[in-house]
């Protein structure tokens, strides 16, 4: 992963960035399948590895596949990263360990999920009854991201169905 | 691509097999992996890799754009509807323990309900924004 990852910052040609990127999606995806999220590493295998790749090709039919050599020095930008990696990784200190069962995100509403969802819900998958039930509210809104995504490109760039209904 | 036989055919051989995958992952997901944001993008593949091959035209004889646009608010619809339905039958809005005497058997069809209008909208609005960009490329050409 971390190859792929600096390949596609030192490559300029953006058709291999693309291709480069789907990979890194997929080996993200058997990450996650080893951490046993299959869910969010199904996601990523589909949307990651499939769909953005395909977008990005589409993306770059319409421009240049070549990324612009940059005209102004590069030190301030690297300032900011290096700061901002820094602060990161301090942070992480303060992380509880990989794992811990005492962690707050396991202590705060985590065990009422695992003890009710199977009288609650009965659904096996628990990722399913959480996301689609116990946390219905936000799934709604991520659909809404995703319809005001699909407006709005289609708002932009696309010709949506004016031709079909006969006008320009 | 109209011209590559082997891509041509192993896509035609391939497509109905991908949009079973994304039917199966659509109504399996309370018990396996899945749900509908999945399904919905591998269904969303499928049409995409037929508007790869085929050509944008053939695809969008298939899924023109207005039906698009229609699918992608049917789904958001269809999800918000659920919440309207509980709250007429008596319960909070996405309270979906109402919808069958059972509270189990309500979660299951309010589940099975918002997971398809979670999977029309995604596999619309991947079909859509692919064609949005396409179309605008083979404009230029003409």
């Amino acid at each position: 992963m971390g190859a792929t990852a600096i390949a596609i910052l030192l490559l300029r040609h953006l058709l291999s960035v693309a291709m480069l990127s789907g990979i890194y999606s997929l080996l993200a995806a058997s990450v996650f399948v080893m951490l046993d999220a299959v869910d969010v590493a199904f996601t990523e295998a589909a949307v990651g590895a499939g769909v953005s790749t395909v977008l990005f090709v589409a993306t770059l039919s319409l421009t240049r596949s070549t990324e612009k050599i940059p005209v102004h020095t590069p030190i301030l930008p690297i300032v900011v990263v290096l700061l901002t990696g820094a602060v990161l990784l301090y942070a992480t200190a303060g992380l509880p360990a990989f794992g811990d069962p005492m962690a707050p995100v396991h202590t705060h509403v985590a065990p009422r999920y695992i003890d009710t969802s199977p009288s609650e819900i009965g659904v096996p998958n628990m990722v399913t009854s959480v996301l689609a039930s116990y946390r219905g509210y936000d799934t709604l809104g991520e659909v809404a991201v995703i319809f005001t995504a699909a407006i709005a490109v289609l708002a932009l760039i696309g010709r949506g169905g004016r031709r079909k209904d006969g006008e320009p | 691509m109209k011209h590559h036989r082997v891509l041509r055919i192993i896509s035609k051989m391939l497509i109905p097999y991908i949009m079973l995958f994304a039917l199966y992952v659509q109504f399996h997901g309370d018990f396996g992996p899945g749900g509908g944001f999945q399904a919905g993008v591998i269904l969303a593949s499928a049409l995409i890799l037929y508007g790869l091959i085929f050509g944008i035209d053939a695809a969008a004889d298939v899924m023109p754009g207005w039906v698009l646009i229609r699918i992608i608010a049917a789904g958001v619809l269809i999800y918000g509807g659920v919440g309207v339905a509980t709250m007429m039958m008596g319960g909070e809005y996405l309270n979906y323990s109402v919808l069958a005497a059972e509270q189990v058997a309500g979660q299951h069809l309010g589940i099975l309900v918002i997971e398809f209008g979670v999977g029309t909208t995604v596999a619309a609005a991947m079909v859509g924004i692919f064609f949005a960009f396409a179309q605008r490329g083979s404009e230029d050409d003409d």
